[in-house]
């Protein structure tokens, strides 16, 4: 390696010194994230408010974490929560256990689960970080501590990414969002049934 | 004689408080210009621009456990620590920051030995037992690797670096710091007339100091972080400050021995170029800058590339620059000391060109068969 050599490296990276630095500086500028990304579960429903989740626990059953906890009910005429037979009565993900790996997601028959972008999900006690229905149904934006600080300071949620979200987190939160306010029907049943829009209405 | 005690002594602590705070903020300085040098940001959390960062690196490193290895020598891997960062920190007080009166009457420098060049020569390399000590004492191998591979490294630079001056003290005929640097008033920078040496010395300060592409005592991938391994909290933080004053008394040496000093340029007239003080930090922060910016581009030297760099091309060519240099003192007493100057402008342009083909790069190693190849 002659001086010439070395001449050209030191210039290389002295151009480097005077180029803007391609850190996200995270907290302050949002981080920009693939559509691709994995990050915290949703629930989604069906055009018509009824969940998609028939408390089958075959995403259980393909958790290699075992993250999940799922406890079915049968659906009665006037507790009709899905569209199938059963619902799921408690739906629980441990969000430390889980690895966002997908796998309820291809183990749902009902493309119920779905893998959607948030990430910031730190907090301070081991029991809030299981996430319940209620945190995850399709609707709910942001974690549960950034809903706390939201709900504290009467601000809506902060999020700190922006992304484009894939085709089916974008259908889940699209037809959550044109869902008919009006009575809606289960296929084949003819008994009306008002879609839960509250989520406190969700049964534990 | 009280006084001037006293006055030494104020200096002498002004000097210390300088160099520990420029070193404190040259670790931020140089991990801000590396990130950026890298395209990233930095260190940028702590304070404003992460001014805050060094004070929160002195807090953890004063408050992180102290550990000892069974197997050390204690009292001198205790010393070592100390015997580096006091050699670091005494030879600077030698450097002369500004013309004598300068500094509100007094001199700017904190002792004028008539052996000034010496002494800073000497006490740099006394650091090395600092290291060499840290080494041997630590009682585990990486440690001592470390330790014999720095006192190699600075025995065959040494030699480099010592030879590169002998030209330059027969031209100014004194090893007075101050003496130079008025020589160099009066004459010319040395840069013009000591190109080569020039060359060779500040190619041997880089090895002097430990720092890239001559930074082997603390390779990672050999040695873990050489004769730093077995120290940790504060102890550690002493090497790393002796590490850097070096730097800063070696940026200070090249200032003072070939740009000048604390002269500023001469042409813009003698008041502006005696303000004490500025010239000689801005050209130390130039050569600061220069540290850093190998550091971000070169990569590390093979250990026997290194040696054999040290002796088969920086210690010739710095005993052919002295040779030179007294020839024409000998033969050319009176003549224009330009000469000179072209004499080393050809010969470093000869060097760069002759750099990318020379065969001293080919590695001659006397290979055999391993068993069973």
């Amino acid at each position: 390696m002659g001086v010439l050599e070395i001449a050209k490296g030191m210039g290389v990276t002295l151009g480097k010194l005077f180029t803007k630095p391609v850190t996200v500086s995270y907290p302050e500028t949002p981080a920009r994230l693939q559509p691709r990304y994995r990050g915290r579960h949703i629930l989604t429903r069906h055009a018509n408010g009824l969940e998609k989740c028939i408390g089958c626990s075959l995403c259980a059953a393909a958790c290699p974490a075992y993250a999940i906890y799922v406890e079915a009910a049968e659906n009665t005429p006037t507790n009709t929560l899905s569209a199938g037979e059963r619902h799921a009565s408690v739906y629980e993900i441990n969000m430390l256990r889980c690895i966002f790996c997908g796998m309820c997601e291809e183990a749902c028959p009902t493309g119920a689960v779905i893998l959607g972008n948030e990430f910031e999900m730190a907090d301070y006690k081991t029991r809030d970080m299981v996430y319940g229905k209620e945190d995850m149904i399709v609707g709910v934006e942001g974690s549960k501590p950034q809903r706390r600080e939201a709900a504290k300071n009467t601000k809506p949620v902060k999020r700190g990414f922006v992304v484009t979200p894939r085709r089916e987190v974008e259908e889940a939160i699209n037809a959550n969002k044109n869902r008919s306010s009006s009575v809606a029907t289960i296929p084949g049943s003819g008994v009306g049934v008002k879609p839960n829009l509250e989520l406190n209405e969700v049964k534990r | 004689m009280l006084t001037d005690i006293l006055l030494t002594l104020l200096k002498a602590v002004g000097v210390v408080l300088g160099l520990l705070t420029t070193f404190a903020y040259m670790t931020l300085i140089e991990r801000r210009l590396l990130a950026r040098f890298q395209i990233r940001a930095g260190p940028n959390r702590v304070g404003p621009l992460g001014l805050l960062q060094p004070v929160a690196d002195a807090i953890k490193s004063i408050f992180k456990e102290d550990l000892v290895v069974t197997a050390a020598d204690k009292i001198i891997f205790w010393l070592a620590p100390f015997i580096a960062i006091t050699m670091a920190l005494s030879a600077f007080g030698a450097i002369p920051a500004g013309p004598a009166g300068s500094l509100f009457g007094q001199d700017p420098w904190v002792f004028n030995l008539d052996i000034g060049l010496l002494f800073i020569l000497a006490t740099t390399s006394m650091g090395v037992y600092g290291i060499f000590l840290a080494g041997w004492s630590s009682g585990s191998k990486y440690p001592l690797f470390g330790g014999l591979r720095s006192s190699a490294q600075i025995i065959s630079y040494e030699l480099g670096q010592g030879l590169s001056v002998l030209g330059l003290l027969m031209l100014t005929g004194t090893m007075n710091l101050v003496g130079i640097v008025n020589w160099q008033a009066e004459h010319g920078i040395l840069i013009l007339f000591q190109g080569v040496a020039f060359v060779t010395f500040v190619i041997s300060s880089f090895a002097e100091t430990n720092r890239t592409p001559f930074d082997l005592p603390e390779a990672e991938q050999e040695l873990v972080a050489g004769y730093l391994t077995e120290y940790s909290s504060i102890k550690w933080a002493l090497f790393q400050m002796a590490e850097y004053v070096n730097m800063i008394t070696a940026s200070a040496v090249i200032s003072t021995l070939f740009m000048g000093g604390f002269k500023g340029p001469a042409f813009l007239g003698e008041t502006i170029a005696n303000i004490p003080f500025i010239w000689l930090f801005a050209k130390i922060a130039l050569w600061l800058f220069i540290f850093i910016w190998v550091r971000a581009t070169l990569p590390r030297m093979r250990y026997d590339k290194l040696q054999q760099f040290g002796w088969k091309f920086l210690f010739p060519v710095a005993l052919m620059n002295t040779l030179a240099t007294a020839a024409y003192k000998a033969f050319l007493p009176n003549s224009s000391l330009w000469y000179l100057g072209i004499f080393s402008v050809l010969v470093v342009i000869a060097m760069i060109v002759f750099s990318g083909s020379r065969d001293w790069q080919k590695v001659d190693v006397k290979t055999r068969a391993v068993a069973g190849d």
